[in-house]
């Protein structure tokens, strides 16, 4: 099989088989009203890992660039303005500006 | 369907939910864009790239997956980064569980809907889910997914360096703006700056994607009791 057969079978197989187990394993079933406080308070969690993984971070290394400006400068927008898609074309936009004079 | 006297709180309409996940369709857009020019620089071929997305439909993972090919790696190495990456969909799906109706294969089917954005936007204050918000916003950023990649994948090479568009900002900018419209209390602050914490101190330690999930211990804060 080509790399590429594995490579997208492979991710895809992991993929659905993770998404699967918690619907599943919990699924149809109350929870006790103190976990329910855990689970609302799971995506700031969650997200906030994303973005500095993403945004601070290159592989294994803290790292500050371009991107963490951008980011920034995107975040701002979404705070001020609500909007996503701003939000977004903003943090692009700062980040290949500094790309650009540095 | 029979619906217990405590799940009271109704579900949004599919097309809500399909509103409702407009401008994350469209950022997304652009992100799986960015993700089609990146496949196919590290060798994949256009129509490989759009059976990627839409096939897999995880953002975080096809990035993570392609660039261990990009480097180099083999198709193993890259399958076990994109199910780090993924691992954050187990705490995810395991708050979603409840909310499901249906026997295993039908929760099953329905936990595939589960992406960051769409997940997001259905979790509830009190725990529990919309599922019409859930279903129509993941549907319609589905749709912008393959569009996306497609478009990159036809025309990609038109675009000079992705990098210097800064392109590679606009996934942790999706994921701010998304965590900006959780930010409804005093705790939820507290715990986003908690998560940040705790990923990044594993960053140096842990493989790509551990940190990300492990951080969702923050969120063991609820535990406590609001006064």
């Amino acid at each position: 099989m080509s790399t590429t057969v594995l490579l997208i079978g492979g991710c895809a197989l992991v993929t659905a088989a993770i998404k699967a187990v918690g619907p599943v394993a919990l699924g149809g079933r109350e929870l006790p009203e103190r976990l329910t406080g855990v689970i609302a308070l799971m995506a700031p969690a969650l997200l906030a890992a994303l973005v500095v993984t993403a945004a601070l971070a290159d592989a294994d290394d803290w790292a500050v660039g371009a991107d963490t400006a951008g980011v920034a400068a995107g975040g701002l927008v979404a705070w001020r303005t609500g909007s996503i898609i701003g939000c977004v074309v903003v943090a692009a936009a700062v980040t290949a500006a500094v790309r650009a004079i540095s | 369907m029979t619906v217990g006297p405590e799940q009271e709180q109704r579900d949004s309409s599919f097309a809500a939910g399909v509103r409702a996940g407009g401008p994350f369709a469209i950022a997304g857009l652009l992100l799986s864009v960015s993700f089609a020019v990146g496949a196919q620089e590290a060798g994949l071929s256009a129509l490989a790239a759009v059976v990627f997305s839409a096939i897999v439909f995880a953002g975080s993972a096809q990035f993570a997956a392609v660039a261990i090919i990009a480097q180099g790696g083999t198709a193993g190495a890259a399958v076990v980064a994109a199910a780090l990456v993924n691992s954050r969909f187990l705490p995810m799906g395991a708050a979603l569980g409840p909310s499901l109706r249906g026997g295993a294969v039908s929760r099953a089917a329905q936990g595939q809907a589960v992406v960051d954005a769409s997940w997001a936007l259905a979790s509830r204050d009190d725990g529990s889910f919309d599922r019409g918000l859930l279903f129509g916003s993941t549907a319609i950023m589905y749709v912008a997914w393959i569009a996306g990649t497609a478009a990159g994948a036809i025309w990609g090479d038109k675009l000079a360096d992705p990098e210097a568009l800064g392109l590679d900002a606009l996934f942790p900018a999706f994921f701010l703006a998304l965590l900006l419209t959780e930010m409804k209390s005093r705790r939820a602050v507290g715990v986003a700056g908690l998560g940040a914490l705790i990923a990044l101190a594993l960053v140096p330690v842990a493989p790509a994607g551990v940190p990300v999930m492990v951080a969702s211990v923050a969120s063991l804060v609820g535990l406590r009791r609001t006064a």
